[in-house]
């Protein structure tokens, strides 16, 4: 990890500022949920875990869910100095770390948590501009502010920006 | 048992579960030593309830390659388990297993990671007889995979398992000995919430 890189945990989030970056470790099936404002320079990453904080009881944790941590990205981004309008996002991850052939929705949790954050991003009328999901291998993925840049980092697949 | 959150419970119970936890060791390394065909011994095994997000520090960090064996359970017990091992460790055991000497290398080749996979299911599937013998349950076992990548991104499918039910993930470590080398291997059960009553029920502490 580089100096000054802000780390955001599993079922975690954070935002920065121009020329920060934020970075989250090894996404498997969780998503990285990158959303940021070309003009204020305003970013910032949630590490999702699962689609829908409605769906489960145990939901005080907010940036656990696609749901509610997206809303709570933009609205730190907002109090941050950005504007709603302008946001822009990319997702990563959503990998099916294991080959289950099974059918059973739980094993398919990185599809589920990728279709959640595109349907949560839709709602709230961002645009997705770029994804890197599904596969079986785990990602870790970095945000620059400066100019959104996403940066995804694999073991035997490669390194590539979205 | 509805509005109580099951770490609390849990922690409660973290006696009953490192109980439970040392026995399905032993018997998993009773199996191990037979299928090693070499006398191996266990240390008292470590049992933890850990915030998901510290689970990785454990095994060398987020970004540290790990192979994990994923088994699902059903039947009187639903829920995941998991063996883990570091990469390097990974290739001792195949090492030890194919009987070839240990000298470092990288990947695994085919049959290296189904042996890795055998040592998995070996290993899980003792564990499980245990707890289904002391809990007086059947728990049937999934067809073992294997996965070898980040840290985070094979305990994200365990902690996500667990994330439906609470903030923190029962997280079991037990060092093996071998006459030659220490290695050291992890156990995460996930058993859902039922099953978690289940469980408690059946020992007499619900």
């Amino acid at each position: 990890m580089k100096p000054g890189m802000i780390l955001v945990g599993m079922a975690d989030l954070n935002v920065t500022k121009a020329p920060g970056a934020l970075t989250t470790l090894g996404l498997g099936s969780c998503i990285g949920i990158a959303i940021f404002d070309p003009i204020s320079k305003v970013a910032g990453l949630a590490h999702i875990m699962l689609p829908d904080s409605r769906a489960i009881s145990n939901n005080s944790n907010v940036a656990k869910f696609a749901d509610t941590a997206t809303a709570k990205l933009v609205f730190d981004m907002v109090k941050m100095g950005a504007d709603r309008k302008r946001l822009k996002a990319k997702i990563a991850g959503g990998a099916q770390m294991f080959a289950f052939s099974s059918t059973n929705d739980n094993m398919q949790i990185g599809r589920r948590n990728a279709e959640a954050s595109r349907a949560v991003l839709k709602l709230l009328n961002i645009p997705i501009i770029a994804e890197d999901v599904g596969e079986n291998y785990g990602r870790t993925v970095e945000l620059y502010a400066d100019d959104g840049r996403y940066l995804i980092k694999t073991i035997g697949h490669g390194q590539r920006v979205i | 048992m509805k509005d109580k959150k099951i770490d609390s419970i849990v922690e409660e119970h973290v006696d009953i579960l490192k109980e439970i936890a040392s026995i399905g060791c032993g018997n998993a390394v009773t199996a191990l030593s037979s299928l090693l065909n070499r006398r191996v011994k266990m240390s008292v095994p470590v049992v933890n309830m850990l915030d998901f997000k510290d689970v990785s520090n454990c095994i060398g960090g987020a970004e540290n390659i790990i192979a994990g064996v994923l088994v699902g359970l059903s039947g009187d017990i639903n829920g995941i388990m998991m063996f883990i091992v570091d990469e390097d460790i990974a290739h001792r055991f195949v090492d030890m297993l194919l009987g070839k000497p240990t000298e470092p290398h990288d990947g695994f080749s085919e049959i290296e990671y189904s042996a890795l996979t055998e040592v998995g299911n070996i290993l899980t599937s003792s564990y499980l007889s245990s707890l289904a013998s002391l809990t007086r349950t059947t728990i049937n076992q999934s067809v073992p995979q294997l996965s070898i990548d980040m840290a985070n991104a094979i305990l994200s499918v365990p902690a996500i398992e667990f994330g439906k039910v609470g903030d923190k993930v029962l997280f079991i470590e037990s060092v093996f000995e071998t006459d030659t080398e220490n290695v050291s291997g992890y156990f995460i059960l996930v058993p859902d919430m039922p099953s978690f009553e289940v469980i408690f029920k059946s020992l007499g502490v619900m």
